[in-house]
């Protein structure tokens, strides 16, 4: 006990310092979910040494200088993704000057980088990290045109180094949203997005002639085109989010046309279309507890759309696309498992295919030896509700958990105290 | 009258309550007076007796909600959580004639009770949502059905939300399919005095009076802190600020009062025998603002901050009305032992924060702290996705309250979705709990209520199976929802969840 506690501590002055070389910590007794080819391990163990796991099994030699966590009883599974937030680039959404997920300039397009103002010291990080969310997308919302902006991909184990993969990927919007910011109407979109792609094309094969002001005009400033080169060379995928049936195969069809590397967002029809967007091989990141029919292009919302678009063979990821509970992915991946979707694949939907679909499965997404060392214990199921995280570790170092909720709680949990809340020893 | 500031929410207290509330429901809407009072022309005042007054006659808009048919039926071998006490492992329960007619272990059967086998199943109480907009912010969400807001003067006392209400807003349909079975609908939160609200049954009808609960009080919509005073302020309008906020509620107050008193007046020279006493102008927005003064419509305030609660706590001293409920009580916990000494209901989510300042000290624990300190807490929605979900939310907040040390179990975060809600909005005499003589209310669970795999089976409303997850015959659908592709949208049977 007293170990552990001296731990925390440590933990939290390191964590405000800078990267650290962690202990060797030994998980035991729990049954893990590796998300690897290995399945479900019972009675298993979990090594982290250096911020990697080192080994994961049911007879392991545990070293001899290992912290040893006992987690009878207990689930372990790979820390948890979320792939669409804007974690660190909101804190009050009504408080403007703390929100920089849009540019309302109409300049502003793809070379917008949310990157350039995350700010790993938010209070929504240690919010959501203690519910064992470790790793996020953080994406640019929509501005005043249909190309968003680039997004990045973040640990929460700041506010140290917290940079997964930055410009992970293009952020559009078409359907409703992209007509409304090119005048109405969603060809307008299509056609300004394909616009955007044929200038970055061309620009991308005479640079030169360009710089000599050789080449004719682009609709996209120098950088916007510039940030649209990997995309239109299939380096980086193009996430657009976009709702209704026919909107998804519009999207398909640009980026057949394109050969681009496309993902969509939201899809709340996306079960009408299934089996194209199986065919084309694009994933899908949707919010499963979506079932409003709140706008025209969503009249199709099920709570079924996760478990329709799984059987059809589409490769699914959650995310909530918000900042301050974007911990309630696992709720979502509950949900979606109420409706249908197989425990198994909500699990992989919030951890090993998110790793996929953004291309970091050599450092992230199982509990499987040279990975990251992002593991979460669990009180119980972790899709479940009334499930909550015991221990986090992100990259092999535990997180404090505390958060400033939980201190909120802490100073106000008894209300006998004869002095005012902030001169009482609670923090 | 319910001017009783001491009044517990104990359970004999809280049907001494809604018995109160239906008796000045009684007064306030005599369902024999003429047509033509409601119009505003009273009758001659011929006698000498106290004259009615014309304006409390609300007899136009009345509750004309009719059970649907319902055949008698037992249902065995449940999991029950009544919410009025613990819960019953293997109960039954009979419901006779749309209400309650048994409840317990071994209830025997009668002849022409069907009977259904609940094994392995939950009976909670029908869910009940305090602060709902379905309806007034129908899905789709365009213009042309946005009713929720009368945004054009910082005291609206004088809409009702019923007149707003489109029955056929789908989103009642998946509430239901969420097991909510009462709903109070509000108007938007952009005013100061926001306007009334009522209480339906969630049923299919063409009429929102088809829906009324029978008997349930007015609520008055109030709003606290920062959106009136964006709404107001970024007009250039007052109010601009929290202080002038306050002075916008005691200057209605004071208008309400003298109002009452002009009436009382007129009607005292009517008894008195003077030929022709002036008779006031009809004012809508002071007899809304005076029906709570009289306690017959109940205060349901929207108000995030401890510090603006405790000030509103004032002005109803001030003026002599009592607050039924704080509702997004964010910051509830903070002063959880004085709402529980004023008997005043936290309305609250159980873990929406952050998306504006006076929200962003919210912690998942709110409601179990309010319950720990003797408070009446409710989790409420204000969402249409979140009303599905009601039993979720409870979950949340009791475990993030046994995270921290207590000891909560479904018994108690039972009564957030269900007989505090009840209390809350003056029908806990009627449905909110699974007791002997109350409306058939109810919601089988195929498991815990408090898990996310669980779902709402069935649904009975007043003793008649409203909803059945297995049988798309009783599975309603609005007229807006008859379209073809929308056949894939509900939800069939579903294959039961592969853990």
């Amino acid at each position: 006990m007293r170990t552990a506690r001296t731990f925390i501590t440590l933990a939290v002055f390191v964590a405000s310092t800078a990267p650290l070389l962690s202990e060797t910590i030994a998980i035991t007794g729990a049954t893990v979910h590796t998300m690897s080819t290995q399945g479900v391990l019972r009675n298993a163990s979990v090594i982290m040494t250096n911020g990697r796991i080192s080994a994961v099994g049911t007879s392991l030699t545990i070293p001899s200088d290992a912290r040893r966590i006992d987690a009878s009883g207990k689930v372990v599974t790979p820390g948890l993704f979320n792939s669409l937030t804007r974690l660190g680039i909101v804190e009050v959404s009504a408080v403007e000057g703390t929100v920089d997920s849009a540019s309302q300039v109409d300049r502003i397009t793809a070379a917008f980088d949310v990157v350039d103002a995350i700010n790993p010291h938010s209070s929504l990080i240690a919010v959501n990290r203690i519910e064992g969310l470790t790793r996020v997308v953080v994406a640019p919302d929509a501005g005043k045109t249909v190309i968003a902006g680039q997004g990045a991909v973040i640990h929460l184990g700041g506010p140290g180094e917290y940079l997964v993969r930055e410009k992970v990927a293009m952020f559009a919007f078409l359907g409703e949203k992209g007509a409304e910011l090119t005048g109405g109407a969603r060809g307008a979109a299509v056609l300004r997005l394909r616009e955007a792609l044929q200038d970055a094309s061309d620009f991308a094969a005479n640079r030169r002639a360009f710089d000599t002001g050789n080449r004719r005009e682009y609709a996209l400033s120098r950088l916007d085109l510039e940030a649209l080169i990997p995309i239109v060379r299939g380096e980086r995928p193009l996430v657009v989010t976009v709702h209704r049936a026919s909107d998804i195969l519009a999207s398909l069809r640009l980026a057949r046309e394109f050969r681009l590397r496309l993902i969509l967002a939201e899809a709340e029809e996306g079960w009408k279309v299934a089996r194209e967007i199986a065919a084309a091989r694009v994933p899908v990141l949707m919010n499963p507890i979506n079932n409003l029919p709140g706008t025209f292009e969503i009249l199709g919302s099920t709570l079924e759309n996760a478990a329709r678009l799984h059987r059809a063979g589409v490769t699914i990821a959650f995310m909530t696309g918000d900042a301050h509970n974007a911990r309630n992915v696992r709720q979502s991946a509950g949900s979606a498992v109420a409706y249908g979707l197989p425990w198994n694949a909500a699990l992989a939907a919030i951890t090993s295919v998110p790793a996929r679909i953004w291309g970091l499965e050599d450092r992230y997404g199982t509990i499987e030896q040279g990975k990251d060392a992002d593991v979460v214990i669990w009180d119980g199921d972790p899709l479940e509700v009334t499930t909550f995280a015991d221990a986090v570790f992100i990259r092999g170092v535990q997180i404090p958990m505390e958060s400033r909720q939980t201190r909120l709680r802490d100073r106000y949990k008894e209300q006998a105290s004869p002095l005012p809340p902030a001169y009482s020893k609670q923090p | 009258m319910i001017n009783h500031p001491n009044l517990k929410l104990q359970p004999a207290h809280s049907v001494l309550l809604s018995i109160l509330l239906l008796l000045s429901g009684c007064v306030t809407a005599p369902s024999s007076a003429p047509r033509a009072t409601a119009a505003g022309n009273p009758p001659a005042a011929s006698t000498r007796t106290a004259p009615a007054m014309p304006w409390k006659d609300t007899s136009a808009y009345q509750s004309t909600y009719k059970p649907l048919p319902a055949s008698d039926v037992l249902i065995t071998n449940a999991t029950i959580l009544t919410a009025a006490g613990d819960r019953i492992e293997n109960g039954s329960i009979l419901l006779r004639d749309g209400k309650i007619a048994e409840i317990g272990q071994g209830v025997a059967s009668a002849p022409g009770v069907n009977v259904v086998d609940a094994k392995g199943k939950w009976i909670t109480p029908g869910l009940i949502d305090t602060h709902s907009h379905l309806g007034v912010y129908s899905s789709p969400g365009v213009q042309g059905l946005s009713d929720g807001n009368e945004a054009t003067n910082p005291n609206t006392a004088e809409v009702w939300a019923e007149h707003s209400v489109w029955p056929q807003d789908p989103q009642f349909l998946l509430a239901l399919a969420g097991g909510v079975t009462t709903i109070q609908i509000l108007p938007g939160s952009a005013n100061l005095f926001g306007g009334r609200g009522v209480t339906v049954k969630n049923v299919p009808a063409r009429d929102v009076y088809a829906m009324k609960f029978p008997g349930a009080p007015y609520g008055l919509k109030m709003a606290c802190g920062e959106n009136p005073k964006r709404v107001y302020g970024t007009r250039n309008t007052a109010p601009s600020t929290r202080m002038g906020n306050v002075a916008g509620y005691r200057t209605a107050w004071l208008k309400a009062r003298k109002y009452r008193d002009d009436w009382e007046t007129w009607g005292r020279k009517v008894r008195n025998g003077d030929k022709e006493p002036t008779r006031p102008e009809r004012d809508l927005e002071s007899e809304t603002l005076v029906g709570v003064l009289e306690g017959t419509i109940l205060v349901q305030n929207h108000c995030y901050r401890a510090d603006e609660m405790i000030t509103m706590i004032g002005v109803a001293e001030e003026f002599g009305y009592r607050i039924t409920a704080f509702h997004h009580a964010v910051e509830a916990y903070k002063i959880a032992d004085v709402l529980a000494q004023k008997n005043i209901c936290a309305d609250v989510w159980a873990d929406w924060w952050g998306f504006k300042m006076e929200a962003f000290d919210g912690i998942r624990e709110n409601a179990a702290l309010v319950d720990k300190a003797g408070g009446c807490a409710i989790i409420h929605s204000d969402s249409a996705e979140g009303i599905q979900r009601l039993n979720q939310e409870a979950a949340k907040s009791m475990a993030a309250g046994n995270r921290m040390g207590l000891t909560l179990k479904e018994e108690d975060a039972i009564r957030w979705i269900t007989i505090n809600p009840a209390r809350s909005l003056g029908v806990a005499a009627q449905t909110g709990s699974l007791e002997r003589g109350k409306m058939g209310d109810l919601v089988i669970w195929n498991g815990n209520p408090f898990s996310v795999y669980s779902r709402a089976d069935r649904i009975y409303i007043d003793g008649a199976l409203t909803y059945d997850r297995h049988d798309p015959a009783r599975q309603p659908r609005m007229d807006f929802s008859l379209d073809l592709s929308a056949d894939a949208v509900t939800t069939q049977a579903t294959p039961e969840v592969n853990r």
